[in-house]
This record gives structure tokens, C-alpha cells and sequence, in this order.
């Protein structure tokens, strides 16, 4: 019998991801559906078994039912195992001391008991809320052979942007002297992209520290990783070089979805050596009558009118005459004939009626400054009647 | 419902569409897309609450298998039951099966240790949606020995068919191999309902007797000695027992209403590959036509349907055409009235064409 496994994954899946306003009503960032078929935290854990990961934690916490159902026994990603495989991990109630997870690394510190059934050597944390394909056992090669407490997966980013991450100061052999949390005037565009590989023990160790300081906020880029590094402990930068976006905002889910298109897009989900695994839906192929220019377009549709630019998910009907353009529609949607559509995300089960207007044409409304920069956001569930029209940059939670 | 087991024949005649079966049992013929025929049997049998089905193979059941799996994708994954193959059976004294009894004679063991009361016994050639649970209380109503399901249509004169005659209680009165008659008449579908018990003793009785064909053997005396009845499966049925057919019985699913039909209310289950979405570029024109996920559709396509992972190059044209999944159609070409079977190679320029009543047929893996 196994009793053993090298590197034991923590997938962080609490979130609640408020600047995705409507979309996570009612369901988890991570369990946000993405390119048509996917949801968010198929990437993850693709990513994991793809690099030979197989026990994977899936700490949840806010409106976890869409998230537990869709993960379910692990199987889509070939996570179903006899020892390992993938596991849900919500709070708990004890004898002593119940509580919500307070934060990234208290949550971790409330499953210490189950990544010790596994008796790691190493501790992969992730976050559910980016998009990339990511190779991480070169990472912890990379952990092994520096021969680091820590490693932190990286990468550059535009300057201007820099101060919306956390920002690594290296040194030239990529240790890291210093680790500054969004700071209003980084020194280097090494952003950090809350991936981290710690050795076990060490993280064990800094975790219960961190639980008994009464004043830390229980996150890791602010506490944790700081004290690590007061600490003396040996950190290192592991510098990742590809396709990978935070998709916390309404703009950049709706970017990452608009960087799937074309011949050669900057994200290529067609990739037969990294395959993202997913719950697919059991539906026919799509049918298409009309036209459809520069999209994607997953199973189960029917798609009469007009589609250009956009990411169509499935069992989504657009009938004849309707319009839509620049648009992420993430499954189950009818929109009636005659509708037009602009610059949007529409969540599931969205029904639009006829000639409605939804939002204006992109070269205007992404002038628009506002929460979502003149995307409309339609969420779950959400009827907009005949005839019926939403402002560019509208987000619209109950139905008009 | 009542405990019921089901038994498909995933291989028989294969004779009827040569060019399909030459490298695939007739059940894992690819459909619609994305499906096999043998699908659509045994997601009735699912969707009728049957969880215990003996699948009978014969030669090349290797695309079968590594399409089944174990059977997860239709929730036949089971400690109790479960789907289970049923590869042929041969020894120094007997060859393999050449007809339906000698078949039924492979899935006795895996009758009687299924241990249901009713078995529901069906051929891989045919699509069709019916819930098998309403023949089995039909059965039960009517006490009959067997229950053949029927369709209503036009007689096919050149094949081997079994139509019948029935009387006001359901009850079969005549029944003709081979019709003579022609014209729209009683067919029977090769979809049976039966007690277990019933089915063992035919079996036996059978193979002691050295019965050879279970139309003429059996079914046809049984109009007189047995209680035979008819069940008629309303709405669409469309069996392929030809190149023709089969090109029929994908077009129809161009059709809403049969889509609507067959897809609608209850999954029809099969294996699930995680292809992306299908991709559209600036040049895609596309009319008609269903496609599948991991398409890459750069030409014009019309009254088609692509499988999985089909690539149509810049400038091609592609008119009513089966394309099976991972083709690479290349650049400027045009093709018509083909299908084209597993990952084809078709290179830039080529013209292709066959026509509506004898389609161009391309074998797997074919270069050209």
C-alpha cells in the first residue's frame, strides 16, 4: 500500500470573487464558466495532473454547491483514486475553536491534518482564479534543485500594471531579498502569481507561527511569506514564461476569453500535449445556420443569427436576425430574433427577447468608465423582455 | 420498474454496409457527430432504468471496447451489474456464431447470473428513442411470451426483414420474412422483451433441436404456438442498412424536430473527449450543418456533419459531406457527397466528389 506522495496540491477555492459582481451571485469564482466549456478551475487541476500531480485539496468556502457538484469525484481530470485523487475541503466544525476560513494560509493551517495523510515533501498552493497551463513539476525541479524553503512561481509584467501585484526583488541566482504586496513604487515587474511551492515541513512550521500571531492577517503574501523571509528561510523566484491571466474582473474574464480566438491566439486551448480536462456536457453538435466569423462555439447550440467575436457556450440558441458581437455567453442562453447584443457577458440561463438591445457597439462603450469599462454583465437566470434594452456597462441581476 | 436486464448485439449484420464495418463492429459506427449506433440501444436502455447489460461482440471489437470503456460514460460502471462484454465464444467443437441464436447461446452465463425476470434484447443498428420500461409493462399486460417492437414503415424488399400482422389486442397473427407484400407494413425493429426464464428455455430448446435462424425457427412457428405481440414505437426510427441510409439518418438530424427528438428531454450518453470548442475564423461560412467540438473551420461547409476535431482549410468547399473526426481537409479543395472515415488526409486542391445516391467513400486513414 501507498502511503506516500512527493508533492500534495492545495487548490485555494474560497473565494468570493466580488469584482465579478452578478457572476458570483450564487456560485464560487473558481465554478465561473469559461471559453465555453470550461469552468475556471479546470485549469488547475488540469494543470496538476498534466504534470503528474494526482492528490489535489479543493478548499472551498463561499456558495460551494456548483463547485462541490462540478468537481465532484474528480473523474473528468482522471482525479478519482484509490489513494489521492482530488478532495473537497470545507470548514469544519471542532471540539474547540470552529471557524471560517480567515484567509489563505488559515485555511491550509485547518488542513494540515489531511496534506499529512499524504506525508509530503512538498506543498503546491494554487489559486482558483487563473487561466494558464502550467507545467509544475518543472517548478518543483526547479524547488529541489536550489534546494529552497520556498518557491514562487513568477512572472514579468507591463511596469505601469506592476503595482497591482505582489512584487518578488531578486537576486541574479532568482532568490529573493524581498517581497513587497502591491507596492505604489515596485522596484522590479516580477509579479507574483500566488504559486507556491513550499517544502513541508517548513510550511507546516510558518503556518502554525502565523496562527499563533494574534495581530497577522492569515494571508500569505502579506504575513506569511514576509515572515518566512525575516526568517532567514531560503525563497526563490521560478520565473514562468507563457499565457496566464488573473480573471477577477469583469474586463480581464472577458479578455481571456477574446484571447481564445483566431488562428493563432495568445491562449490555444486546441493543444493536444496539455489537454484541459473538463466535465463536458453531454450534447449533440452544435447546429449552425448562420453566421459565424472569428468565434467559438461549443456543443449542444443552434445558431441561426449572427455571431462575431465571440465565445458561444453550450446548448446556446441565437435565432435568425439576432445579432451578437464581442460577447461571452456562458451556456444555456436563448437569445430571440432580432435581438442585438454588444460587448457582454452573460452568465447561464440568460433568455433575451426579441429585437432587444443589449449594449452598444465596443469602439463606444469600452470608452465607458465604470465597474466593468462598459462591459454588461447579465447574470445567472437573468429575462430581458421584448423590445427590452440595457445600457452599456449595465450589470442586471434580476430580469427586465 | 420490473428487474429487467438487457442483452444488444453489437455485431450483426455487418454485411449490409461493408465500408463502415471493415474496420469496426456495427455498433461503433460513428453517428451524428459524436456518437456511435450503439448508443442510442444501450442510452434507452439506461434511460428505461436498466443497469445490468451484456453487450455481444464478435470480430473487431476493439473500436467497441475502447469506446465503451467500463462503461462510466453511461453510468454503467457498477459493482452490482453493470456493463458487461461479452466477447464470442468458441471451442474444438464449436466455431464462432454466425446468426442471432447461436449469438444469444454466448449471453446464457450472463443471463442467468444477471438474475433478472425480464430481458430486453436489441440490435446496434438503428436510431430511435424508446423507453424500453413501457414494453415491459406492456408485456406484463398482456402476458406474452414475446414482445416484438415494431415500426411503421415503408418495407424494405431487399433485405431480410420480419413484418407482421397483428390483431385488435396486440396480438401477432401473421408474420412474413421477407415480405412480399411491399408498401407501408408492421416491421419488426429486432427489439424483443422476454421473461429470462422464457428466453433460457428457448435457448436450450434450441440448441437441442438445432434450430439455426430465430425468424424462421422460432419466431415464424411461434405465431401459432407462442404469445407473440406487437408494440409499436411511435415517432422516429431509421435503421442503417446501407451507405444510403446511413447518409440518411445523419442528414435527418439536421432537421430541428428530429434533433429535438432524438437529443430532447433524456441524454443520449456516449464516450466524452475533452476537444476545445469548435473555432470559426474570419473566413468560416457555414450553413446547415452540425458541428463538433474541436472543429477548426477556416472554408465553407454546407449541409454537413463533422465529427470531432475536423480541419477545414482556407478556400475549401465542403458540400454535403460525413466527415469523421481528426480529417484535415487542406486548402482550396472541394468535396462532395463523401464520407470521409477517420483522421483522412485530404492535401490542398483536391476535388472529390460522389452524388446523392452513391456516396464517395474514403477509407480510414487514407492520404490523398
Amino acid at each position: 500500500m501507498l502511503t506516500k506522495k512527493e508533492c500534495v496540491a492545495m487548490l485555494l477555492a474560497g473565494g468570493q470573487g466580488s469584482r465579478l459582481y452578478a457572476l458570483t451571485n450564487n456560485i464560487a469564482k473558481p465554478a465561473v464558466s469559461f471559453g465555453a466549456k470550461y469552468r475556471i478551475i479546470d485549469f488547475p487541476l488540469s494543470n496538476c495532473i498534466n504534470s503528474g500531480i494526482d492528490t489535489v485539496g479543493v478548499l472551498t468556502q463561499y456558495q460551494p454547491l456548483v463547485l462541490n457538484e462540478y468537481v465532484g469525484n474528480g473523474q473528468p481530470w482522471d482525479l478519482d483514486r484509490t489513494f489521492g485523487g482530488v478532495h473537497i475541503l470545507s470548514p469544519y466544525e471542532a471540539k474547540t475553536d470552529t471557524s471560517w476560513y480567515k484567509g489563505t494560509a488559515n485555511a491550509i493551517y485547518q488542513n494540515i491534518r489531511f496534506m499529512k495523510m499524504y506525508d509530503p515533501e512538498y506543498i503546491l498552493i494554487l489559486s482558483g482564479d487563473h487561466i494558464y497551463k502550467m507545467d509544475y513539476d518543472k517548478m518543483l525541479a526547479a524547488h529541489k534543485q536550489t534546494k529552497a524553503d520556498c518557491t514562487i512561481a513568477c512572472m514579468e509584467v507591463p511596469v505601469k500594471e506592476a503595482s497591482r501585484f505582489g512584487i518578488l526583488n531578486t537576486n541574479p541566482d532568482g532568490s529573493i531579498y524581498e517581497f513587497e504586496e502591491k507596492p505604489a513604487k515596485p522596484k522590479s515587474n516580477l509579479a507574483s502569481m500566488g504559486i507556491y511551492i513550499f517544502t513541508a515541513s517548513k510550511l507546516y512550521k510558518y503556518l502554525e507561527l502565523d496562527e499563533a500571531d494574534t495581530s497577522s492577517e492569515k494571508d500569505f503574501g502579506k504575513n506569511v511569506l514576509p515572515a518566512m523571509l525575516k526568517a532567514g528561510e531560503k525563497m526563490f523566484s521560478y520565473k514562468f514564461e507563457g499565457y496566464w491571466k488573473d480573471v477577477g474582473t469583469i474586463t480581464s474574464l472577458w479578455e481571456a476569453n477574446m484571447d481564445l480566438l483566431g488562428t493563432v491566439p495568445k491562449f490555444d486551448l486546441r493543444d493536444d500535449e496539455r489537454v484541459i480536462h473538463s466535465r463536458s456536457p453531454l450534447a449533440p453538435p452544435a447546429y449552425i445556420e448562420g453566421e459565424v466569423i472569428n468565434s467559438i462555439v461549443a456543443t449542444g447550440g443552434e445558431i441561426k443569427g449572427k455571431v462575431v467575436n465571440s465565445v458561444i457556450g453550450t446548448d446556446c440558441i441565437i435565432e435568425e436576425g439576432a445579432v451578437v458581437t464581442d460577447c461571452v455567453l456562458m451556456g444555456n442562453t436563448v437569445i430571440k430574433s432580432g435581438a442585438t447584443v454588444n460587448y457582454a457577458v452573460i452568465d447561464e440561463d440568460v433568455a433575451i427577447g426579441e429585437n432587444a438591445v443589449i449594449g452598444a457597439p465596443r469602439e463606444i462603450s469600452s470608452k465607458i468608465e465604470g465597474k466593468t469599462n462598459g462591459i454588461v454583465v447579465l447574470g445567472r437566470g437573468v429575462s430581458v423582455k421584448n423590445n427590452g434594452k440595457i445600457d452599456a456597462g449595465e450589470i442586471v441581476d434580476k430580469s427586465v | 420498474m420490473a428487474s429487467t436486464a438487457g442483452v444488444i448485439f453489437s455485431s450483426l449484420n455487418e454485411r449490409n454496409i461493408p465500408e463502415l464495418t471493415k474496420v469496426r463492429s456495427i455498433g461503433s459506427i460513428p453517428y451524428g457527430g459524436r456518437y456511435r449506433l450503439v448508443d442510442f440501444a444501450l442510452s434507452n436502455m439506461v434511460n428505461s432504468g436498466i443497469t445490468t447489460v451484456g453487450m455481444i461482440t464478435k470480430n473487431n471489437y476493439q473500436s467497441l471496447m475502447d469506446h465503451l470503456g467500463s462503461g462510466k460514460n453511461w453510468d454503467l460502471a457498477r459493482k452490482e451489474g453493470g456493463l458487461i462484454l461479452l466477447p464470442p465464444y468458441s471451442d474444438d467443437s464449436e466455431t464462432l456464431y454466425n446468426n442471432r441464436l447461436e449469438a444469444l447461446k454466448g449471453a446464457t452465463a450472463f443471463l442467468k447470473k444477471a438474475n433478472e425476470d425480464f430481458v430486453v434484447i436489441a440490435d446496434s443498428d438503428a436510431v430511435y428513442k424508446l423507453d424500453y420500461s413501457k414494453v415491459i409493462d406492456y408485456h406484463i399486460k398482456k402476458n406474452a411470451d414475446i414482445t416484438m417492437v415494431y415500426h411503421e414503415h415503408e418495407v424494405k424488399k431487399s433485405h431480410y426483414y420480419i413484418t407482421f400482422a397483428t390483431n385488435k389486442d396486440g396480438r401477432v397473427t401473421e408474420l412474413e420474412i421477407n415480405s412480399s407484400v411491399g408498401g407501408v407494413q408492421k416491421n419488426y425493429i429486432n427489439v424483443m422483451v422476454a421473461r429470462t426464464s422464457f428466453i433460457l428455455r428457448l435457448i436450450q430448446n434450441a440448441i437441442q433441436c438445432g434450430y439455426k435462424s430465430f425468424g424462421r425457427d422460432i419466431l415464424s412457428p411461434g405465431v401459432k404456438s407462442l404469445k407473440l405481440y406487437g408494440y409499436k414505437l411511435d415517432g422516429y426510427y431509421e435503421n442503417i442498412d446501407s451507405l444510403k441510409s446511413y447518409f440518411k439518418a445523419n442528414y435527418d438530424l439536421l432537421d430541428r424536430n428530429i434533433r429535438n427528438e432524438i437529443f430532447g428531454e433524456r441524454a443520449v450518453y456516449t464516450k466524452v473527449n475533452d476537444s476545445a470548442p469548435a473555432k470559426f475564423t474570419e473566413t468560416a461560412k457555414v450553413k446547415n450543418s452540425l458541428i463538433s467540438d474541436g472543429c477548426l473551420i477556416e472554408g465553407t461547409v454546407e449541409n454537413c456533419i463533422l465529427f470531432r476535431g475536423v480541419k477545414i482549410g482556407k478556400g475549401s468547399v465542403v458540400k454535403n459531406c460525413i466527415i469523421f473526426s481528426e480529417n484535415i481537409i487542406g486548402e482550396n479543395c472541394n468535396l462532395q457527397y463523401v464520407v470521409s472515415d477517420k483522421e483522412c488526409f485530404i492535401t490542398d486542391n483536391r476535388v472529390l466528389a460522389g452524388c446523392e445516391l452513391q456516396p464517395y467513400f474514403i477509407n480510414k486513414s487514407t492520404r490523398i
